[in-house]
């Protein structure tokens, strides 16, 4: 058999897994903002408590390995919550939480990085804390941590073929039911490889292009 | 000078950080319309007891008022008060993702809750005050630090307040530049606004100011007019202060 004939074959089998992945990456990387954002803000801003929190999640979640957290949520947190939920939401969910820990560190430290002037001149004017914070420090820290932060989308993507371990109908998954019913490995594989390098690919155009479109003089956003 | 209505009082302000007392009970009133400079060697406190009139420094002792209100333990009233009282600072602290026009009209938007239409005209009015209304859609980073400080002194003229604090606003410029800054300043003076400048510029507080205080060691030292602190013999020190200039420039 030769290759392109088990792509024709078998690429529209691997469609769903595609929308599966990209379901997962897009989900994770959502819920990695809107928790990584406020932890972040929390830890640069919050009383200790709320750091100590913040540092206890992001202690956890970088801690272990992707496979680990899988499981305990899968086998154990949410079973234990007495909630039985679809593999893909499992999946999602630690994908997301491990991202938020992650892109906590990358939102703090481009908040550290805006000038303390930033604050001192907001406060000047009359806005409060939170103002502050909202219309001049995070405008300004989004657009220095996109760089870093787009480095996330790679990793979630290839983090995400683990996800094959609890069984969620991704890309490796289904990749691995084509090769155990047609025993074909390499080709299969390589088909697989490839889908991946696409979805990097397109991923990154798109995170380049918002880069160029929020950039401003005198922020290195890295677009240039 | 007609009007004599006392606006800003500032009473025994003390400030230390660790074991160095930067202030030791500063206080003095300022009236309506009136231009005072602050002058005297560097690490006197000058910058410090500016920052405790709006309490970005948190003095630990004495009070300051700001008309009838109290603008020490004014709690989250202290928002409304900085809003009465504009600050320039040495390095501008323009919003730096902002072009200048934005600059000027957030505070009136976000702080006072003015209509965009309406902040956009009245932020374009005051760059026009200050000769940088072709400048309103440039960043930060595209602007001369002449030209930053001067969008820096709208944004602080556009929520019209009581009185504007300088702190060292021209120390980060060459003369070229500081020129420009202290013309624009100078035509506030004469438009009436309260002003209270911390300088090193001596030409300037022996033209502009009603009172120049000499703070020497965290105390104002000496006070008077120009006129008063450059001919009266009973201000030595603070002359000996200003001499040095002219023995270097020959003037």
């Amino acid at each position: 058999m030769d290759f392109s004939a088990v792509i024709t074959e078998w690429f529209p089998y691997l469609i769903g897994g595609i929308f599966a992945t990209l379901g997962l990456v897009g989900s994770a990387l959502i819920l990695g903002v809107l928790f990584g954002l406020p932890m972040a803000i929390g830890q640069v801003y919050g009383k200790r408590p709320i750091r100590f929190l913040v540092g206890i999640f992001v202690w956890f979640f970088r801690g272990l390995p992707v496979l680990v957290l899988l499981f305990l949520f899968y086998f154990g947190i949410f079973p234990g919550l007495g909630l039985d939920v679809p593999a893909f939401f499992v999946g999602a969910t630690v994908l997301g939480l491990r991202g938020a820990a992650y892109q906590s560190q990358i939102f703090r430290g481009a908040i550290q990085s805006v000038s303390e002037g930033q604050m001192i001149a907001a406060r000047s004017v009359g806005m409060t804390k939170l103002q502050s914070i909202r219309n001049v420090i995070l405008p300004q820290a989004v657009r220095v941590a996109l760089p870093g932060w787009s480095n996330e989308y790679p990793n979630i993507l290839t983090d995400s073929s683990v996800c094959y371990a609890i069984g969620v109908m991704e890309l490796m998954t289904r990749t691995s039911q084509i090769v155990s019913q047609t025993y074909i490995t390499m080709p299969i594989y390589l088909l697989c490889a490839g889908v991946f390098i696409l979805l990097n690919y397109a991923g990154m155009k798109v995170l380049h292009q918002i880069e160029k479109k929020i950039e401003i003089p005198g922020f290195g956003t890295g677009a240039a | 000078m007609e009007n004599t209505e006392t606006i800003l009082r500032v009473e025994n302000i003390h400030k230390s950080f660790g074991d160095l007392e930067v202030l030791k009970g500063v206080s003095f009133d300022v009236k309506k319309g009136e231009t005072i400079c602050f002058i005297g060697p560097s690490g006197t406190g000058k910058s410090t007891l500016l920052r405790c009139i709006n309490l970005l420094t948190q003095p630990d002792q004495g009070s300051v008022w700001l008309g009838d209100g109290e603008v020490t333990n004014s709690g989250k009233n202290i928002d409304y008060f900085r809003q009465r009282i504009g600050m320039v600072f040495q390095n501008f602290f323009l919003f730096d993702h902002l072009t200048a026009v934005r600059n000027v009209e957030i505070a009136l938007i976000k702080v006072k809750g003015m209509k965009p239409k309406e902040a956009r005209e009245k932020a374009l009015h005051e760059l026009r005050q200050v000769g940088m209304e072709e400048w309103a859609e440039h960043y930060p980073a595209e602007l001369s630090g002449g030209q930053a400080q001067r969008v820096s002194i709208a944004r602080a003229l556009a929520m019209d307040p009581d009185v504007i604090l300088f702190d060292e606003p021209t120390s980060a410029l060459d003369p070229e530049l500081t020129r420009e800054v202290l013309e624009v300043m100078k035509k506030l003076a004469q438009a009436g606004m309260t002003m209270l400048v911390v300088t090193h510029e001596m030409g300037f507080a022996c033209s502009v100011a009603n009172r120049i205080m000499f703070m020497e060691h965290g105390e104002i030292k000496e006070q008077g007019s120009p006129d008063e602190l450059m001919n009266d013999t009973k201000f030595e020190r603070c002359k000996n202060f200003i001499g040095q200039f002219s023995d270097i420039s020959g003037d």
